[in-house]
């Protein structure tokens, strides 16, 4: 399995996301610049947190236009697995490609610590390793995490079993406590809190990975591969 | 044709703005007690070539497409042919 990283000016987290499915996950990894065209050769696709574009506008809103971005459309409705991380996420949101949108932390502080979450829905690609309804530690690090829809969309997400993570206790105001949600489809995940930094006990909590190991389980069985 | 639009950004009604709501409870710990709202948005000011039967549609498809999010914002603008001297 190969994934692309897709790296955008002002994207931080691109190394972490490589490191995590490169060296902890053991599958093919490759930078991909936001200037380029294809997704071309690749089984997956992780949008990286960050700042893209200095978050300039709103979170995303920039970066939601660069070249790559009709390639990585293009692999969502291919049903490629896409992953959004944070600014990930918030790129996700902006690109219509996940329902919603991101507002300043309630607290207006920038939020940086281990959280719990909730594991809503144990039956997606990417969360298929995981129990249904286990609490997880991974990190948050964000200014802009406050998720926002409105209530139509809100029973929808509910009602299509979309909210994948959720907090354990509030973090930043969002509706429902949600953390992750997930398309109709079931191929794109978005995500506030970051699993690639959670790869590894020795860095606190190796809950993460699961999620990268659920993906690739997915694809070995979709691809008849014995492990 | 040459001309300035500003483009006025605010966050939907209902759409918790938690700066704005910050910025009330300073104003009310100065003593201003009667403000009962404050919602903080943005301005932007763009120079645009093009004619009169086309700006308008042209700006309106800006800001659906980049300027505003319409899942949280809404937004209104002013165009004004700029004269040269």
């Amino acid at each position: 399995m190969k994934f692309a990283v897709i790296v955008f000016p002002g994207s931080n987290c691109d190394l972490d996301m490589y490191h995590a499915v490169k060296d902890e996950l053991g599958v093919e990894a490759e930078y991909v610049w936001h200037d380029e065209t294809s997704l071309e050769g690749f089984d997956g696709v992780l949008l990286p947190g960050g700042f893209s574009y200095g978050d300039y506008l709103r979170t995303g809103a920039i970066a939601r236009f660069s070249p790559i971005m009709d390639a990585v459309i293009k692999a969502a409705k291919e049903g490629k697995p896409v992953l959004g991380v944070c600014n990930g996420f918030q790129i996700l949101l902006e690109a219509g490609l996940l329902p919603g949108a991101m507002r300043r932390n309630q607290n207006l502080k920038f939020i940086c610590r281990p959280v719990q979450l909730v594991v809503e829905n144990g039956e997606t690609i990417f969360t298929k390793e995981y129990e249904q309804g286990k609490e997880i530690t991974i990190p948050v690090a964000h200014g802009e995490g406050n998720y926002y829809c409105d209530d139509a969309t809100l029973e929808s997400l509910k009602a299509n079993n979309q909210i994948v993570f959720s907090y354990k206790d509030d973090v930043n105001g969002s509706v429902n406590n949600i953390a992750g949600i997930i398309n109709e489809a079931g191929n794109v995940l978005g995500m506030m809190p970051h699993p690639e930094r959670a790869v590894d006990s020795l860095l606190g909590s190796d809950d993460g990975l699961t999620l990268f190991k659920s993906i690739l389980s997915h694809w070995r069985e979709r691809n008849a591969i014995t492990s | 044709m040459l001309f300035e639009v500003k483009v006025y950004i605010s966050l939907k009604e209902a759409v918790l703005d938690p700066a704005g709501a910050a910025v009330k409870g300073s104003l009310h710990h100065l003593g201003y007690e009667g403000v009962e709202d404050v919602r903080i948005g943005k301005v932007m000011t763009l120079q645009i070539e093009s004619t009169q039967d086309k700006i308008e549609a042209t700006v309106t498809e800006m800001c659906d497409k980049l300027l505003a999010n319409p899942v949280i914002e809404d937004y209104r603008f002013e165009i004004e042919e700029v004269v040269s001297q």
